[in-house]
């Protein structure tokens, strides 16, 4: 078993006021996942609001939203024996109706560079 | 008494105790069989476990100045006092619940020594609750003892951070000692109860000490409160478990539903959310049988609870409960993924799950849970199921 990481991207803020629908869909996934004992950390909600981009010689712009539309809005570390059953986890998480998508990362362990 | 007395020994002398203490009941047996009852039993029993004591440390000292000769009559020797007043008492096993549940100890030892020490049951109680010989129990108990002789865990310190850190442990322990009694291996009702009954007591001490009454601790309450509530309905005269949904809900105990609300309410003054909590939760939902919202309430706290503390049986119920409320196709699909090859639960979930649709997978299910089920119980439960499906698959040829 590997760890994976999520990252959550949306264009819209997810956090901004999701119906109990929307929550009770999320949690669903998130618990389905916990049954199997594959998540490692559920992780955090990321602000989007509270935000800031530091660059070189001290430029600091407000947000992700300067450059890019979509924004990490999240994230969470599941186990899975391969990327492949780490991206069939990702795939029940009803981000993609609201037109979100999710980056599946392999976490880097000692002598693993690839 | 004997966590009184321990008080003033240390725990290192725990047997003292436990012996002054027997004696005492000896004399009461002696005494009042012939004189009667005492006008006020308890005070006499004190009294005399506090002169017995008294002797004791006498004795006590007479050998360690006469026989050793070490200490100096210069040093005079105080008599302490035995203080037996019901703040003392609360205090004592207040003291004695946090020196029994020690991480010195396995959990199952730390049970065994809280069933002995603080509930006063004997080897062979324990040993019949356990489904264990008297032998294992013996010797798990001495181990036990030994092992908090080594830690050197002081009965006074009672003091705030002492509290604080170990309080987890104790509310545990407490937490694995009514599983005991609720999930109990064994068939004797009588025996369940007392364990359940034992842990609500030992918890409501810890509700009543201001240092120990956590939100944690009120949740840990009410959830014992509502399990225990159906604890009469939840197994016939055979001692054969019933299922919940064929459970008579008039046998259910309205007063501690009533006390695990209130529990349950104290619980939640604070943002904290433990295990305790959603499991309270969840057993306050299934007190409840008429919301029609009432499985999808407890699949969300059954969502939380396995994200917060993994468990097969957790995993498992937060499963079924999909089920009530997505149907049972869906939880297949949540259910084939947990894999757990081992559980018999898992596979008669399986069978539940698939009986209405596909019975002949849902008896093949049933039969690796058969196999694979401990209990002379759960297997005749299995079987009748089984019977069931065939019967129904023979009259719709």
């Amino acid at each position: 078993m590997k760890d994976f990481v999520l990252i959550f991207r949306n264009s819209d803020n997810p956090h901004a006021k999701p119906s109990p629908e929307e929550l009770q869909e999320r949690m669903n996934w998130m618990g389905g996942i916990a049954a199997q004992n594959k998540l490692v950390d559920k992780g955090n909600g990321l602000s989007a609001s509270l935000a800031k981009t530091v660059r070189p010689n001290n430029v600091v712009t407000d947000g992700p939203y300067t450059e890019i539309k979509e924004f990490i809005s999240g994230y969470m570390i599941v186990k899975a024996a391969t990327i492949e059953d780490a991206v069939e986890m990702a795939k029940g998480n009803p981000i993609f109706k609201a037109g979100g998508n999710i980056e599946v990362r392999a976490v880097l362990t000692p002598g693993d560079n690839s | 008494m004997t966590a009184v007395l321990c008080r003033h020994f240390g725990l290192q002398h725990m047997e003292i105790a436990e012996d002054i203490v027997s004696e005492t009941f000896l004399k009461a047996t002696e005494t009042w069989e012939i004189n009667g009852l005492p006008e006020n039993p308890v005070a006499w029993l004190y009294t005399v476990a506090k002169n017995k004591a008294k002797d004791y440390l006498k004795r006590d000292h007479l050998f360690e100045t006469q026989v050793k000769g070490v200490l100096m009559a210069a040093n005079t020797h105080t008599e302490p006092e035995f203080d037996f007043g019901q703040q003392t008492i609360s205090d004592s096993q207040l003291a004695m619940i946090f020196a029994v549940c020690n991480p010195a100890n396995s959990p199952e030892a730390q049970i065994c020594l809280a069933l002995q020490v603080l509930c006063g049951f004997s080897i062979a109680e324990i040993a019949q609750a356990f489904l264990s010989k008297t032998e294992t129990i013996k010797k798990r108990l001495l181990r036990a003892r030994a092992n908090l002789r080594e830690d050197n865990f002081q009965l006074t310190e009672l003091n705030a951070t002492a509290i604080s850190s170990r309080l987890e442990v104790v509310l545990r322990t407490l937490y694995l000692l009514f599983n005991e009694g609720y999930f109990s291996k064994t068939n004797n009702h009588l025996i369940r109860k007392d364990l359940c009954s034992e842990a609500i007591r030992l918890t409501l001490l810890l509700t009543e000490n201001p240092l120990t009454n956590t939100t944690d601790a009120n949740a840990l309450l009410a959830l014992m409160c509502f399990q225990s509530s159906r604890l009469d309905a939840r197994a016939n005269e055979a001692g054969e478990t019933i299922l919940f949904e064929q459970q008579d809900k008039s046998l259910w105990s309205k007063e501690l539903i009533e006390k695990g609300n209130y529990y349950l309410v104290n619980a939640c003054t604070g943002n904290a959310v433990s295990k305790y909590h959603l499991e309270a939760g969840i057993a306050y939902w299934h007190t409840t049988p008429t919301d029609e919202r009432k499985w999808e309430y407890i699949l969300q706290l059954y969502n939380e609870l396995v994200v917060m503390a993994y468990s097969p049986m957790t995993a498992l119920n937060r499963t079924f409960a999909f089920a009530k409320v997505y149907g049972h196709e869906a939880g297949i699909r949540e259910a084939l993924p947990l894999n757990l090859t081992e559980s018999n639960d898992y596979y008669a979930l399986l069978g539940y799950l698939y009986a209405d649709t596909d019975p002949d997978k849902a008896i093949d299910y049933y039969q690796q849970a058969v196999t694979l089920a401990k209990s002379a119980a759960e297997k005749k439960t299995l079987g009748k199921e089984i019977t069931r499906l065939r019967e129904k698959k023979n009259n719709r040829i």
